[in-house]
């Protein structure tokens, strides 16, 4: 059964291939092999879940070299549940791309399967120069998926965002050296057990790796103030890869959970928990400059790409806590911002389009078709990303609240919290009012046609991208309606991130039929 | 030599470093550049410093030099190679678009971007 858990990077890098190899000029075909594809990834990540269900972790030995000496995958719930979040964030934006952007350039679906590979990599590997390697692979096609469309605006955006990331690669790959260099491994499990028994003069070099480790991963989540480069980058792409590109800042914050829970954990000994009294200060900071930021937009898409900020900030508030309650909350509030961000980035872009020449600026402009219809779509999103009842940003905020109850500085972080929702929850309804109830007349173009006006009348094309987001609102209130359940996945999911002898069982001592591999 | 090593290492690191903050992309380039030779070198001397050792096992081996760096130090090679080269075109198509090798984004640019962002898209809608 363990060698299900190579297939979802395996499927992704066959079907690009495929794309661009066999299938290069197109586009139809293109679009049914991409979204038949992630099909097939969601329906695997699914089947993921299901055998990540019992709480046992698998591992899969490439090669069936046994750890810690060839490289391994682990399948545990949590990455069970970040597998299937991707599966299902890729399809919508596959389905959306399939409504007109994937036209503006070549190789969308070939780009987005390989931004699936990385990110589905990522997840699963267990090994930390192998997540170097995924961070990469998810990093490019990210570069390609950035650039699509091209324009010198988005170049030179673009030039940022690949230099920001260059500089972070560079500074992954000091980090990893020096903890090889100290420990001699690179395998997570085994890294585990080697922290806590490095030698006294040995250990402030550790720290460096450690501490070099976090920046990259704090620039990847867009923690302050490594942040700056996050809403111009995201501002100046495609919709389509703005939406893909908001599970990019959850791996960040995934592998924050993920190094400094299971390596650097409490158990580490004079390393231990080395992370914990930086995140939640630097998240506070984040979760400011993110409202700040939302009060301050000038058009829709800078709006959305700060509360992605302040969003990142909720969670890692949450993430600091690194304990059981913190790590539950961490979860909920992970799946429900990347949801609402994507289903945000999107209904801009619809919006954008049907507004004639003002685009998404906020300034009056004539009133836009189906104005009812993505005027309640709005307030839908902007309710769930603000975290109002009753959409999931609430239960994931109250999770948080509930979390921080017992930590240090408590009141701070409530205060906080709540004052941030607060600028953001006028920041979107300046924005909405602006939007949609400040019309003007609308201009008469020299055919007559009011300029700018789209149909009333949804139908064909123009419904897609209107399915896309409805579906990814529902799923955001779906999180709400099954609250219990899903509140009890992500706490059986943090218990096993606490149990971090199992992972390291799962992967240094294979019991005979739950650690077979193949090749 | 661990002094050499160590300070080539550090100066190749301080030029790169140097070198980003510039406001041009290609002394921002050739600082990412040196950047990655610095870590290259850095990762290099991860296995410790040897010389004259074999890296697999060998029966007349009085010692070994650790085979794991020089792997990693090919992938970062690989990766760091082709990241130059995208960059290098991203650059350059940069320039060739807007006439400026300026890293930083003007507000003309800023103006530009809002248009870019869904340009061609009144193409899709029937007017």
């Amino acid at each position: 059964m363990n060698n299900w858990i190579v297939l979802p990077t395996v499927l992704p890098a066959m079907t690009a291939a495929l794309l661009i190899l066999a299938l290069p000029h197109h586009l139809k075909h293109q679009r049914v092999v991409s979204v038949g594809s992630t099909l097939l990834t969601l329906a695997l990540a699914i089947g993921l879940l299901v055998l990540a269900g019992d709480g046992q972790p698998r591992a899969y030995f490439l090669g069936n070299w046994p750890a810690p000496f060839g490289i391994v995958l682990v399948l545990d719930r949590l990455s069970a549940i970040m597998l299937l979040l991707t599966a299902a964030l890729a399809l919508m934006v596959a389905v959306y791309a399939c409504a007109g952007w994937d036209k503006r350039g070549r190789h969308f679906h070939a780009l987005l399967q390989f931004q699936i590979l990385g990110v589905n990599g990522a997840f699963l590997t267990g090994d930390l120069f192998n997540l170097f390697v995924f961070f990469e692979v998810m990093l490019i096609a990210s570069y390609g998926l950035m650039l699509h469309g091209g324009g010198a605006p988005r170049l030179k955006a673009g030039f940022h965002y690949v230099a920001i990331n260059l500089i972070a690669s560079t500074l992954f790959l000091f980090g990893v050296g020096l903890i090889y260099a100290i420990t001699g491994t690179l395998n997570m499990a085994d890294l585990a057990g080697k922290v806590a028994a490095v030698s006294a003069g040995d250990q402030a070099l550790l720290k460096t790796g450690a501490m070099l480790l976090f920046a990259v991963f704090a620039t990847k989540a867009a923690l302050v103030p490594l942040h700056w480069w996050l809403p111009s980058a995201y501002a100046a792409t495609s919709a389509p890869a703005a939406a893909m590109f908001m599970i990019m800042t959850k791996v960040g914050a995934y592998a924050i959970i993920r190094v400094y829970g299971l390596i650097f954990g409490a158990e580490a000994g004079p390393l231990g928990a080395i992370a914990a009294p930086i995140v939640i200060p630097a998240a506070l900071v984040t979760l400011i400059v993110g409202a700040v930021g939302v009060l301050a937009s000038r058009n829709l898409r800078d709006l959305v790409c700060f509360s992605v900020v302040a969003s990142m900030g909720n969670l890692l508030i949450a993430v600091g806590l690194f304990d059981g309650p913190g790590t539950t909350a961490a979860l909920s509030y992970l799946v429900h911002s990347t949801l609402t961000g994507a289903a945000l980035f999107l209904l801009v872009d619809v919006i954008a389009q049907r507004r004639g020449p003002q685009l998404d600026r906020l300034e009056p402009a004539p009133a836009i078709g189906n104005e009812t219809l993505l005027g309640a779509m709005f307030f839908l999103a902007a309710i769930a990303m603000v975290g109002m009842p009753p959409l999931s940003g609430f239960i994931g905020k109250l999770l948080i609240l509930d979390a921080t109850r017992g930590a240090p500085h408590a009141s701070l972080i409530w205060t906080t919290i709540l004052g941030a929702s607060l600028l953001m929850m006028i920041g979107y309804a300046r924005a909405g009012s602006m939007i949609f109830w400040n019309n003007t007349e609308p201009v008469p173009s020299s055919g007559g046609a009011a300029l700018g006006r789209a149909p009333d009348r949804l139908t064909g094309i123009t419904l897609v991208p209107i399915l896309v987001i409805a579906v990814l609102l529902a799923a955001t209130a779906a999180l709400s309606l099954g609250a219990g359940p899903f509140t009890g996945a992500f706490a059986a999911t943090s218990e096993q991130l606490l149990d971090k002898a199992g992972y390291v069982r799962a992967v240094l001592a294979p019991a005979a039929g739950t650690g077979t591999g193949g090749n | 030599m661990e002094l050499l090593v160590a300070s080539a290492t550090g100066v190749m690191t301080a030029v790169g470093i140097y070198l980003l903050l510039r406001a041009r992309t290609f002394p921002v380039i050739l600082g990412l550049t040196f950047l990655t030779y610095a870590v290259n070198l850095f990762l290099f001397a991860m296995g410790r410093l040897t010389i004259n050792q074999p890296p697999v096992i060998s029966a007349q081996a009085s010692g070994y030099a650790d085979p794991l760096p020089q792997a990693l130090v090919l992938t970062a090679i690989v990766i760091s190679f082709g990241m130059t080269a995208l960059i290098v075109v991203l650059a350059l198509r940069g320039f060739l678009e807007s006439g400026s090798d300026a890293v930083d984004l003007s507000d003309a640019d800023e103006g530009d971007m809002e248009a870019v962002r869904t340009d061609g898209d009144k193409a899709r809608l029937p007017s």
